[in-house]
């Protein structure tokens, strides 16, 4: 059953992403985007960490992406653009991706030879977390929080359409 | 139950499409996608291998990767509207003032 | 007091330090009395140490103070170390004496220089040197010195360092002393090499002992002895003294006369064990000695500046104190390095005298009738003149019988014959120039005339008082038929300088003795008849004899054959070399790995596209690299 889920959840994921590098269209890659993040929260739930999946959910799915659908309505851009030259960049980069893609595997293979693959015990939830939160990466926490106000208030000086004098 | 290992998989695929996106798409929003996705994927690494070892500690990795993407996010996006009202385009390919 | 003797040469370079960092700031007053000063006291300690050393019992008298290891290196050895023999005592007094005497008359000579102070630091800085040179314990040392006495060389001579003649004279006086002791290094390499230590008694010891081969010991004598032709003026590096005649007549008369020049002569002496067991290089340095002896006298003949004549003078007689050393007698050539000191040091500072009462005429054709009106440098002058013409009875006598003498009872027949040519030709032209000068119609110029003054006592008691020492030092070296023990010099140096063994029969010493007086008298008689009671003689043997006019006035055109055998092909080579060497290849380099680097960063920055899309590639193979290098690592 478990199994089943995974299977359609990855699915969804990757092809959703799959799709939104076809889509020319700006719009739609978000919409993807949305629908990729959802069953990633879908999967971390599969994870035993439901806090993980939902906090997913939340601001991924939802904070983030409804941004940038601002952003791309803000940016209203027109249809197509024009053909692009063929550049050298492109067999590159796509060496190189599945070089990566390949060595990841392996490092993927070798952390699995010596560890288990067990079940954890129900340190996954809510509880636990806020323990390890709070108590362990209390200094983690409270900084993340001066981050969010440093990138807030650098939104807000950044977008302001203030000529300066 | 499902290995650890199949998670794993999952994530590097997505990592690799996330690759792909950002070098074939030209325009500047989009790519900025592709690094949502990157980071995802690195979160379900997190998350897959925080099953195998039976820690927590992961889960507390992920909650700040999220946190800092979201504000990376915020910036980002004023960045870009930034770009646009120059450039009047969010092509990548225009925005090379620091050339040479 | 005795065991201080090493405070002799410090004195004067405490005098130096303070001259010439603070002399600027200081009056004149002081210069002159400091300078002066530092001088006395180390002749009062020479004195003393002398004294000492008359009362110290034993065969061999000596001390020796190590002041500081300096180089130890494995089993070389050369320390800071000075020592006080007979032969040391004899050099501390002459350059202690007459450098005194001379910083004194600097006073006045000097007294209207700018630049006062840097001439007495200076002056003082060479005192220094050589009594470093004359007390060092061993030959590096001594090289110290040797050197030391170069370098104050070229600074004094090139004193008035505006004028281009007088640079030019400093720097050749110094490129030419170069190359002598190019070869004295050699010497010395050889020494520490197959003796082991630079130290003198042991060299000494060394060759006497028959300890080292003969032909390295002929090699290394002569490779010293070519140090010695550069710095003594002898043939063939003896081109840079007439030219140094540039330089002030103080200092013409220290370095030129009494002192430096007469380093080589020292070296020799004290390398007596060395010399003795080397016939070859003896006759070598006889023979020089010899035939230099007569070639300057030859130059000297027809030169018309004072100072010239007494430079050419100074080299011939140098060649005399070498011919002593070369035949076995040296302390018969000391002897005359004393004397010469005292009567040619006397000669230049009464030149320098005559110039100044003259306002500046140095050209002997344009000076007559001065005895008038130099009432006390007129005697002094031919007090000098009759010592080192060989006159009885004064000191050069006594000291250049001596050496004639040696000559001829050691065999050297043709060196004594061509010491006799030597002598009569110094007793002509010395006359010739006291004729001209002192005597006869005064040809000075009507400004000069104007001007014509005695020079102050501060100038005119040191020549009296050398005057005294030329009459009377002869007096510690009688000849051998006056008494058994009348050579009072020689004894004394006995210990250091064996006596040669050679003894010849009072007839044949006193037959010599009348030869050296019939030739020096002979020689003034002749300047007699040809400059006062026939004066158109002279310009009646040019006329004939036109020829050799020239090539004696010429110098026998050694500069011009120097110049264009050496100093031009030098001076072309080392052209060609800055060209192509020096340019395109030293600062080519440089430039081009400037011009590297500039290229090198050119071609980099072609990587800075600006395109996100680039630099995303670079992350992307950065993050492939890193993981890589994880896998690898099987961290």
């Amino acid at each position: 059953m478990a199994w089943l889920l995974f299977i359609f959840l990855s699915i969804v994921c990757a092809g959703s992403v799959a799709a939104m590098i076809i889509s020319k269209n700006q719009a739609h890659n978000a919409l993807f985007l949305v629908l990729a993040f959802a069953a990633l929260g879908g999967v971390f739930g599969l994870l035993d960490a439901p806090f993980v999946a939902v906090v997913q959910i939340i601001i991924y799915a939802g904070a983030i992406m409804v941004l940038f659908i601002f952003a791309i309505m803000m940016i209203n851009l027109k249809e197509g653009l024009p053909a692009e030259r063929k550049k050298i960049i492109y067999p590159i980069a796509g060496v190189l991706g599945i070089v990566l893609l390949l060595e990841l595997v392996a490092v993927a293979r070798r952390a699995f030879l010596q560890g288990a693959e067990a079940v954890p015990a129900g340190a996954g939830n809510l509880a636990g977390i806020g323990h390890l939160l709070f108590k362990d990466y209390l200094y983690p926490f409270e900084i993340t929080s001066v981050l969010l106000i440093a990138a807030l208030v650098g939104a807000m000086v950044l977008s302001s359409k203030k000529e300066s004098p | 139950m499902i290995p650890a290992s199949a998670f794993l998989v999952l994530a590097i695929i997505l990592f690799g499409l996330g690759i792909l996106a950002f070098f074939i798409k030209r325009d500047l929003l989009t790519q900025f996608m592709a690094v949502e996705i990157m980071l995802n994927a690195g979160n379900l690494a997190f998350l897959a291998l925080a099953k195998a070892s039976a820690r927590a500690e992961a889960q507390v990795i992920v909650f700040f990767v999220l946190t800092v993407a979201a504000a990376e996010a915020v910036v980002g996006m004023a960045i870009v509207l930034h770009v646009f009202r120059q450039k009047k385009s969010v092509r990548t390919e225009d925005a090379s003032e620091l050339k040479g | 007091m005795a065991g201080s003797f090493w405070l002799i040469p410090l004195i004067p370079a405490l005098s130096t330090l303070i001259l010439l960092l603070l002399g600027s700031g200081l009056s004149r007053k002081w210069v002159s009395i400091q300078a002066c000063l530092s001088v006395f006291l180390s002749f009062i300690l020479s004195l003393a140490s002398f004294i000492h050393l008359l009362r110290m019992p034993g065969e061999t008298p000596a001390v020796v103070k190590t002041l500081l290891p300096w180089i130890s290196s494995g089993t070389l050895s050369a320390p800071i170390s000075l020592s006080f023999d007979p032969l040391t005592a004899v050099m501390c007094l002459v350059v202690t004496c007459v450098g005194f005497l001379i910083h004194v008359y600097s006073v006045g000579y000097m007294a209207s220089d700018r630049d006062y102070s840097r001439y007495f630091g200076f002056l003082n800085l060479f005192t220094f040197f050589m009594l470093v040179l004359v007390m060092a314990s061993n030959i590096v040392l001594m090289f110290v010195g040797w050197e030391g006495v170069g370098l104050c060389s070229y600074l004094l001579i090139g004193f008035w360092f505006e004028r281009p003649a007088a640079s030019r004279a400093g720097m050749k006086a110094f490129i030419v002393n170069r190359i002598g002791d190019a070869a004295f290094i050699l010497g010395i390499l050889f020494l520490i090499v197959t003796v082991g230590s630079p130290d003198f008694a042991r060299i000494n010891s060394a060759a006497a002992g028959g300890g080292l081969a003969p032909s390295l010991v002929t090699l290394i004598a002569i490779l010293l002895f070519a140090g010695a032709v550069g710095k003594s003026a002898q043939i063939p590096l003896y081109v840079w003294l007439p030219d140094a005649m540039e330089g002030p007549t103080p200092v013409s008369a220290l370095i030129h006369a009494a002192t430096m020049v007469t380093a080589g002569v020292y070296m020799v002496a004290r390398l007596n064990g060395l010399y003795s067991a080397s016939p070859v290089a003896s006759s070598v340095v006889a023979t020089i000695g010899a035939v230099t002896a007569v070639f300057a006298a030859t130059m000297a003949l027809v030169q018309t500046d004072i100072k010239r004549v007494l430079a050419y003078s100074t080299i011939s007689q140098i060649g005399y104190m070498f011919i002593g050393c070369g035949v076995g007698a040296y302390a018969a050539g000391i002897f005359h390095l004393a004397t010469h000191a005292f009567f040619k040091s006397l000669l230049f500072l009464a030149a320098g005298s005559v110039i100044h009462a003259l306002s500046g005429e140095q050209d002997i054709r344009k000076m007559g009738g001065l005895r008038r009106h130099l009432p006390r440098t007129f005697p002094t002058f031919l007090a000098a003149a009759l010592a080192i013409s060989g006159i009885p009875f004064l000191s050069g006598f006594f000291s250049k019988d001596a050496i004639l003498t040696s000559a001829f009872s050691s065999g050297h027949i043709v060196v004594w014959v061509l010491g006799l040519a030597g002598a009569i030709m110094t007793a002509f032209y010395m006359f010739r120039l006291v004729f001209l000068v002192f005597y006869g119609q005064e040809k000075a110029g009507a400004e000069a005339q104007h001007h014509l003054h005695e020079s102050p006592s501060v100038m005119t008691v040191p020549l009296m008082i050398l005057a005294v020492f030329s009459v009377l030092a002869g007096y510690v070296g009688l000849p051998a038929v006056v008494g058994e023990k009348a050579d009072v010099f020689g004894r004394f140096l006995e210990p250091v300088l064996r006596l040669p063994g050679a003894v010849l029969s009072a007839a044949v010493e006193w037959n010599l003795i009348l030869v050296s007086t019939v030739a020096a008298v002979g020689g003034l008689f002749i300047a007699y008849l040809f400059y006062l009671r026939y004066p158109r003689t002279p310009g009646v043997l040019v006329a004939r004899f036109p020829w050799i006019y020239k090539v004696l006035v010429g110098k026998y055109y050694v500069d011009e054959f120097y110049d264009a055998a050496i100093v031009r092909p030098v001076v072309r080579g080392s052209e060609l070399v800055y060209d192509h060497f020096d340019l395109k290849v030293i600062d080519g380099s440089l430039n081009g790995s400037a011009a590297a680097a500039n290229a090198a960063g050119l071609g980099l920055s072609r990587l800075q596209t600006g395109l996100i899309k680039d630099y995303a590639l670079a992350f992307l193979l950065g993050v492939v690299l890193f993981v890589g290098f994880i896998l690898f690592l099987k961290i």
